[in-house]
């Protein structure tokens, strides 16, 4: 089949020889892709930043297809079925699932227990293969996925596999109340949903910090708030202070995670370096700019080693530091509601189709940020849409 | 209370998930206690591992349910055997990962080769996008290397001399 396949740091390209995936357990199904995102943390895998990512990998988490093959213990999906597809693999049976934190799940990833189950993102994440192929093979196929609603359209749906839930709960996690100023720091597809969503948790006043010119006037259009270039503030900080009456911001949310511009040391540090687990320059921020008593939401990736932050500050100003992998079977039900009462309009967020086959450009133009990209879809041949 | 700009409460869905108790946290699980039965609970089946899968050792076991692409193999498998000897809080068991990783780039121009197949390094990286959508920088980024790559050819040449 035609997959993606991971070649090192920079390098990817599509392939035809990668053989179809099977059933390798009861539980599984086969799904033949019909969209797959490139998300801003497959861009850590393919920077080289995630260990253990290992060459002929296909990455991919966020995927819709129909089901073409199930194993022999499914029974909620028959083949046929079109479904969305958590990025999250969860058995729903564990402790963990069972208090709903699916991101979480013992029973996905026997290579690191601090890391959930996910698809295409490294034996870091259990060594799944990912969805930007042709098919996947999709173990706990009874909990995770998900039939998409006749009226929900494709693009949505792909949508909520990952980019919506964990922007929703970036500003869950914020514990935002009414009137409260909420900062987001990162204006890619997470940051965009998330000052979008804090608005529904009642916000009132969303202000999102970023550099790239064409995410700011987005971010603004889309999620009606305010967006600000950090390199024309000098201190980020110190403005954010200064905006908010020198008291602070009641919620920052951190939507970059380990490769945040804006600190040379901590480019240096974590990015080039990897004497850390990434660039925490955007979390950095967050601690110092957030109010004493307020709340830190993290939903960015970082790596297993740590990370130089101000934990002397996240103490002295009694900070509540919320962090977790998008729980996404939890939140979908939400999700489609709102996406139907019009609240959200995820699939505006796409810029960029691209076929499989040029999965290499496609790349590259999210990394470097080209052709003002903020979400790219991948449509595989065997699509038939 | 009095909000700071009106306008706000205009938006599509202002607050329709407002929560007057969400303060300090708002509930992020669905508390059932069973976290005190540990690892005590009905497993489902356990996939039969036919390749070779590495576990973290801070736990038991194989998951239920693994990826078995890309089994360990080579230098690189080797070193990611060495590192999963030591748990996820230490620096011996991420670092010999990430230096497996590199190794494994090698192996994969290694492989290609061996399977006929000449990996087109610049596609991979994605130059015909940069070609598109970057050109004047991709070029201004060729003259100079092959400036600096002739300057440092003919400084080479005139030494040898």
């Amino acid at each position: 089949m035609l997959a993606m396949n991971y070649r090192g740091p920079f390098r990817v390209r599509a392939d035809y020889y990668k053989p179809d995936p099977e059933i390798e357990h009861p539980g599984d199904a086969i799904v033949r892709v019909t969209r797959s995102c490139i998300c801003g943390s497959d861009l850590h895998l393919y920077h080289g930043l995630v260990p253990d990512t290992r060459v002929g990998t296909t990455f991919g988490h966020e995927f819709t297809g129909v089901v073409v093959e199930t194993g022999a213990s499914v029974e909620k999906l028959k083949v046929g079925d079109q479904v969305l597809v958590p990025f999250n693999v969860a058995c729903g049976v564990c402790p963990l699932c069972k208090q709903e934190l699916y991101g979480n799940c013992h029973e996905a990833n026997p290579g690191a227990t601090a890391v959930g189950g996910a698809f295409g993102y490294s034996h870091l994440a259990g060594g799944y293969d990912g969805g930007q192929a042709e098919y996947v093979r999709v173990p706990y196929a009874d909990v995770g996925p998900t039939i998409i609603p006749g009226d929900i359209h494709p693009d949505d749906a792909v949508l909520l596999t990952d980019v919506v839930p964990t922007g929703y709960q970036a500003a869950e996690m914020g514990g935002i109340r009414k009137g409260d100023t909420v900062v987001v720091f990162g204006a890619g597809p997470v940051g965009i949903m998330a000052a979008k969503c804090a608005w529904l948790f009642g916000a009132g006043r969303v202000i999102v910090i970023d550099h790239l010119e064409y995410r700011l006037e987005f971010v603004r259009n889309y999620a009606q708030c305010e967006a600000y270039d950090f390199r024309s503030l000098g201190d980020p900080v110190l403005f954010l202070k200064k905006t908010t009456d020198y008291y602070g911001a009641d919620v920052c949310i951190d939507a970059v995670g380990c490769e945040a511009a804006g600190s040379f040391l901590q480019t240096f540090t974590g990015r080039k370096g990897m004497l850390q687990g990434g660039s925490a320059t955007a979390l950095y921020w967050a601690i110092n700019s957030v109010k004493k008593g307020g709340i830190v939401s993290v939903v960015s990736v970082y790596g297993p080693t740590g990370n130089f932050i101000p934990i002397g500050n996240v103490v002295n100003k009694g900070i509540t530091l919320r962090a977790n992998q998008a729980s996404v079977k939890r939140l979908l039900p939400k999700m489609i509601e709102h996406l139907r009462s019009g609240y959200i309009d995820p699939k505006a967020i796409i810029t960029h189709r691209v076929p499989l086959e040029e999965v290499a450009d496609a790349y590259h133009l999210f990394s470097a940020k080209l052709d003002n990209c903020i979400k790219t879809v991948l449509i595989p041949p065997s699509a038939g849409a | 209370m009095e909000y700071p700009d009106p306008n706000y409460t205009r938006i599509k869905g202002w607050g329709v998930d407002a929560d007057p108790k969400n303060d300090p946290t708002y509930p992020m699980k669905k508390y059932t206690g069973d976290d005190h039965r540990r690892l005590d609970y009905r497993r489902p089946p356990q996939q039969v591992a036919e390749v070779e899968v590495l576990h973290s050792n801070e736990r038991p076991g194989l998951s239920a349910v693994f990826g078995t692409r890309q089994p360990p193999s080579g230098l690189s498998g080797q070193l990611r055997r060495f590192a999963f000897r030591y748990s996820e809080n230490s620096f011996a068991h991420w670092l010999p990962l990430l230096l497996a990783d590199r190794v494994n780039v090698a192996e994969g121009i290694l492989d290609d080769f061996r399977n006929g197949i000449i990996p087109n390094i610049m596609r991979e990286k994605g130059m015909g996008a940069e070609w598109k959508y970057n050109r004047k920088k991709l070029i201004k980024k060729a003259v100079i290397t092959l400036a600096v790559s002739l300057a440092l050819l003919s400084f080479l040449r005139k030494d040898r001399r």
